[in-house]
């Protein structure tokens, strides 16, 4: 036990390290890329063993099984003369392949459980953001900030640059576009979600139309929106970063057009951009009010 | 066919009345083998509609940016490709080869119930005319997947009538079958042919029968509260109207799960016949193979929430389908167990049939190795709707369903035609095929783990690598596939080399003591069981 | 004579099929009340939108914690109304009953009537959650310009477990299509007596 918990602490000291080495470039699609990244937050990291002690106990497994398999095709053909064997069953043996499967279960099951009830825990957040999904664009509503209610509310879409290139025979080369130095095609938005790191964040999900998903695979997890019924989860991102992911449910025709790309940044610089966008918000909302009757923005 | 069968005078059958006519031979059949000939063609037809969807697919993913296609077809291709594939293509065959050695395994003259078993044939053909029509309707065909998940399955237009249509035509072709599968197995066997002596493959199609009946009615339910809610006016799934839209998806993969084994059990079927005849040794763990099989279509029933781990179900919910989930890895893991025993101490060879069924317990082991890393809720919430999960049900369904029928037609195909089949093509068939699909499929698996959601019409350029190699391989298993109908078509009408009555040195069982071909009827006086004659004659355990 | 028995059983087999496809088949449709009972005793999760059961007679107020109640408001794309809260939460004892006001406003040009479906979350805490007058329970006729103050009344369980400190009422506001309808006919949202 002892060992498995500090090989434990030396992987995610150095799925950690590898995060402040490479950046967010290890949380967001590579080429190339093999393998779930641990993301960027403890819960993700939890994920990613979860996942890493999945996939080695498969490929235990399948060692012994194959192996024995090859083996068996290698040793036992006709073309080396041998006389089959007439055994049909062997209980012992059959017994013994019942039961350590259900050993090796219970030992993925554990960790699982204990993450997944960590995961639900959604008490205790220091913020709320809500999500709804449209048919094919993402709104985020900062409910509130430490209790305070906030008016910020904003649309995000795929950004122009992609939106160009993926009409069907626009010719332009998706490797054209980068965002910082990461090639962004279909995995970029005109305003991004912000939000502070070290804090945590509740996410309240639903949809106007039909059901979506809202994935960010470096948040460790994804979570439906459904018309009519929300949907809370949390995260607190812990290192500063752009985080991209996109819709995981299908919802028509442009389902693969509505990314998500969510921004951490510190605190302090959080708080400042809460700040110029809830004084924009309330301008606009002047704006809007010294116009002679307010349009509904989506009507129809 | 007939003329290529020779006098031949066995006790149980030397007649041969065929039908003269092209309709009455095959519209109005009631021949358990030409009917099954029916399912099998047909079956291969769909599979080619179905993986010339494929292709569209592949091609348009072949790299990033929309070169071919309107996201709107892309998403029709996506939804068709797969229930063309499931209802069209792995059902049918199954019950094709269900209707040709079923009567044969246990000694019956034909199936219990032969009239209706025309219909459920002849009703597929229009159910699957119904459902590619509306490719051509104004608006296309369904785009909401085979899922159909409202409230976006409700967005289309007539499609969603005509494909409701379809699938409760299918649906009542499927029910048809399974009755009557499940009246010939209980009624119809030889003197002497117990429940226990029957070969596996008759025991994996009685159990998946009872799923069948058990649950495709639940479809036809779940589909039907659909087409209220579109035309009639009700609130079954509409959030508006005090519905529920993810109850749709609770009543949808209740019959969604079972569905999945129902395309998998009669595949453990034909590979627990195949292993032991080119092992020449029986089966390993006879019972166990059985009782795997009923604790596998038990448990079907309770974990169909883990396809919808996302919802936002409570933990309560979560954990408890995780576990259920996890449970089916034991008797699958038994089935894989046995398999290997079987061929332990054996006397092997590897014709193609023993290759493809060898590859059917590898990659299938591999796709429940994904299935199992699926089942774990907490690492599931990145691999739900991701192409982890694409690359696992491919390895199950094309790696396991498809590859088992392709094993059985060859194993098969002799007693059906009186014609060896090339070997040397069958083995080029085989090689290139179990390459070419591990090309297509297994990186599937980086890109979900890379962040790669499916049903998405285009993509981030860092999943271009991968997407080229499984296109590439996707064309390439494509291609492969007409050498497989070469194949075919050689063995019926040009392969010289006559096919002996047991056809394999190490076959057992009833339907290789009829001649090959098989005479249009056979067992019309019951068969009397002699020692040796059966594979699983003497089974103390 | 064997022959016929065996038509027999077949038959028998073929009956009894029958009978299981239409109870398997009558299964899915008792699935949609089998949900909601499961949901509501198994899980705790009410999908019934309607006035609850519970009693506030002997309602015992549990001073000795709060509770954060936040309130969440959507309208559905389709409907021309604004929809808000009058306060974004609401930090109450459970136990006592609370009474908070939403206004909405039809920015559209034509009467329409809408409802409102509403959802708690965390989901599985629902249970706790008690509505004894909601505006959610009835259609809303809103003339076109209309506004209107809707009041909820409710209460949290003091069983509430003592981990939660913090649930989220949303309501999401639809077109009510059949009445909306109707009102642009007759006049009048309700259907006609008789």
């Amino acid at each position: 036990m002892a060992m498995i918990s500090s090989v434990r602490r030396a992987r995610r000291a150095f799925a950690a390290f590898a995060l402040l080495a490479g950046g967010t470039a290890f949380a967001n699609p590579q080429p190339w890329q093999l393998n779930m990244a641990p993301g960027a937050t403890s819960i993700s990291q939890r994920v990613h063993e979860v996942h890493m002690i999945a996939l080695w106990v498969c490929v235990g497994i399948g060692i012994i099984v194959f192996g024995a398999m090859i083996y068996a095709m290698v040793k036992f053909r006709k073309s080396k003369g041998v006389v089959p064997a007439k055994f049909t069953h062997n209980s012992t043996l059959e017994a013994v392949w019942t039961v350590i499967p259900i050993i090796v279960l219970i030992a993925m099951a554990w960790p699982a459980t204990k993450l997944l009830v960590d995961m639900a825990d959604v008490d205790n957040s220091d913020m709320t953001i809500k999500i709804t999904g449209y048919q094919w664009k993402w709104r985020y509503e900062y409910v509130d900030y430490y209790k305070k209610p906030t008016a910020v509310n904003f649309i995000s879409t795929l950004d122009a640059d992609s939106n160009r290139i993926r009409q069907p025979g626009s010719g332009l080369d998706p490797k054209s576009i980068k965002d910082g130095d990461y090639a962004s095609y279909l995995l970029n938005v005109d305003k991004p979600l912000v939000v502070p790191v070290g804090v945590k964040v509740r996410f309240v999900i639903t949809a106007d139309d039909v059901i979506h998903s809202w994935w960010v695979p470096a948040l460790g997890w994804k979570q439906d929106a459904i018309p009519g019924i929300i949907n809370d989860q949390w995260t607190r991102v812990d290192v500063p970063g752009i985080y991209r992911g996109q819709c995981a449910e299908l919802c028509g025709k442009d389902h693969g057009f509505m990314p998500i790309v969510v921004k951490a940044v510190p605190k302090a610089e959080f708080e400042q951009w809460l700040a110029t966008q809830e004084s924009e918000t309330a301008a606009a909302k002047a704006a809007a009010t010294a116009q002679v009757a307010p349009q509904p923005a989506t009507q129809g | 066919m007939a003329a290529a069968n020779p006098a031949i005078h066995d006790v149980h059958d030397d007649h041969d009345h065929k039908p003269q006519g092209f309709l009455d031979r095959w519209l109005f059949t009631t021949n358990h083998k030409d009917i099954g000939t029916l399912y099998l063609v047909f079956s291969l037809t769909m599979f080619f509609i179905g993986g010339t969807m494929a292709m569209l697919i592949r091609a348009e993913l072949f790299k990033p940016g929309m070169q071919l296609m309107q996201p709107e077809f892309f998403n029709e291709m996506t939804s068709m490709h797969a229930l063309v594939m499931i209802f069209g293509a792995v059902m049918p065959a199954f019950v094709g080869l269900g209707n040709w050695m079923i009567p044969l395994q246990i000694g019956a003259p034909d199936m219990a119930l032969p009239r209706m078993n025309n219909w459920s044939f002849w009703i597929l053909p229009f159910a699957f005319l119904l459902l590619l029509s509306t490719i051509f309707m104004p608006g296309g065909g369904p785009q909401g997947g085979w899922t159909m998940y409202p409230p976006l399955a409700l967005q289309g237009g007539v499609n969603v009538a005509f494909s409701i249509f379809a699938i409760h035509l299918m649906g009542i072709s499927s029910i048809m079958g399974a009755i009557n599968i499940i009246a010939t197995i209980l009624n119809m066997r030889a003197p002497g042919m117990d429940l226990l002596k029957m070969p596996v493959f008759v025991w994996s199609w009685l159990i998946t029968a009872f799923l069948l009946i058990a649950v495709m009615p639940v479809l036809a339910g779940a589909v039907t509260m659909l087409l209220t809610d579109k035309f009639f006016g009700t609130s079954f799934f509409h959030a508006a109207g005090g519905g529920d839209p993810v109850m749709y998806q609770h009543i949808f993969w209740f019959f969604g799960h079972p569905e999945v084994y129902i395309m998998i059990l009669p595949a453990f079927g034909i590979i627990s016949e195949i292993i032991p005849t080119f092992s020449r040794k029986p089966i390993f763990g006879y019972q166990a193979m059985v009782y795997a099989i009923a604790s596998i279509a038990f448990l079907s029933f309770i974990v169909w929430a883990h396809h919808m781990f996302s919802v936002g179900m409570p933990l309560g919910g979560e954990l408890f389908f995780m576990y259920a989930t996890m449970l089916i890895a034991i008797p699958t893991g038994v089935k894989v167990f046995n398999w290997i025993s079987t061929m332990w101490g054996g006397a092997m060879t590897f014709e193609t049939p023993m290759l493809f069924a060898i590859a059917f317990v590898v990659l299938f082991t591999i796709g429940g190795f994904s299935g199992v890393m699926c089942a774990i809720v907490p690492a599931d919430f990145q691999y739900q709707d991701s192409y982890f999960v694409v690359a696992h049900f491919h390895y199950v369904l094309v790696t396991g369903a498809v590859f088992a029928i392709m094993a059985s037609a060859y194993y098969w195909l002799p007693k059906w035609s009186g014609h060896m089949y090339s070997e040397t093509w069958g083995k080029i068939h085989f090689w290139s095929s179990v390459i070419s699909v591990n090309v297509l499929f297994f990186p599937q698996h980086f890109l979900g783990l890379a962040g790669m959601p499916r049903r998405i019409p285009d993509y981030n350029v860092a999943f271009a690598d991968f997407n080229m190699i499984s296109s590439i391989g996707g064309f390439w298993f494509g291609a492969s596939q007409l050498i497989f109908v070469g194949v075919i078509i050689h063995c019926v009408y040009f392969s010289k080399q006559k096919a002996t009555t047991q056809v394999w040195e190490g076959a057992r069982g009833l339907e290789w003591t009829v001649p090959s071909p098989a005479p249009h009827h056979t067992f019309s006086t019951p068969p009397v069981l002699k020692p040796g004659m059966l594979a699983h004659d003497d089974v103390s355990h | 004579m064997e022959s016929k028995t065996v038509a027999h059983r077949n038959a028998s087999v073929l009956k009894t099929g029958a009978v299981v496809v239409a109870c398997s088949f009558l299964f899915g449709f008792a699935m949609v009340p089998v949900y909601r009972i499961v949901c509501e005793h198994v899980f705790g999760i009410k999908l019934a939108n309607g006035a609850t059961s519970a009693t506030t007679a002997n309602l015992v107020e549990d001073t000795s914690r709060t509770v954060t109640v936040q309130f969440v408001t959507n309208v559905n794309s389709k409907l021309p109304w604004t929809f808000e809260a009058e306060r974004p939460s609401i930090e109450v004892h459970p136990g006592k009953l609370t009474e908070v006001w939403f206004d909405a406003t039809n920015t559209g040009g034509e009467a329409i009537v809408g409802n409102a479906v509403p959802s708690v979350a965390p989901s599985n805490v629902s249970q706790f959650f008690n509505k004894t007058e909601c505006f959610c329970f009835t259609e809303q006729t809103l003339a076109a310009g209309e506004t209107r103050r809707m009041p909820v009344r409710f209460f949290v369980d003091p069983q509430l477990p003592k981990s939660v400190r913090e649930l989220t009422l949303s309501y999401t506001f639809y077109t009510n299509e059949v009445a909306t309808r109707r009102l642009s006919e007759t006049g009048s949202p309700l259907p006609a007596a008789g």
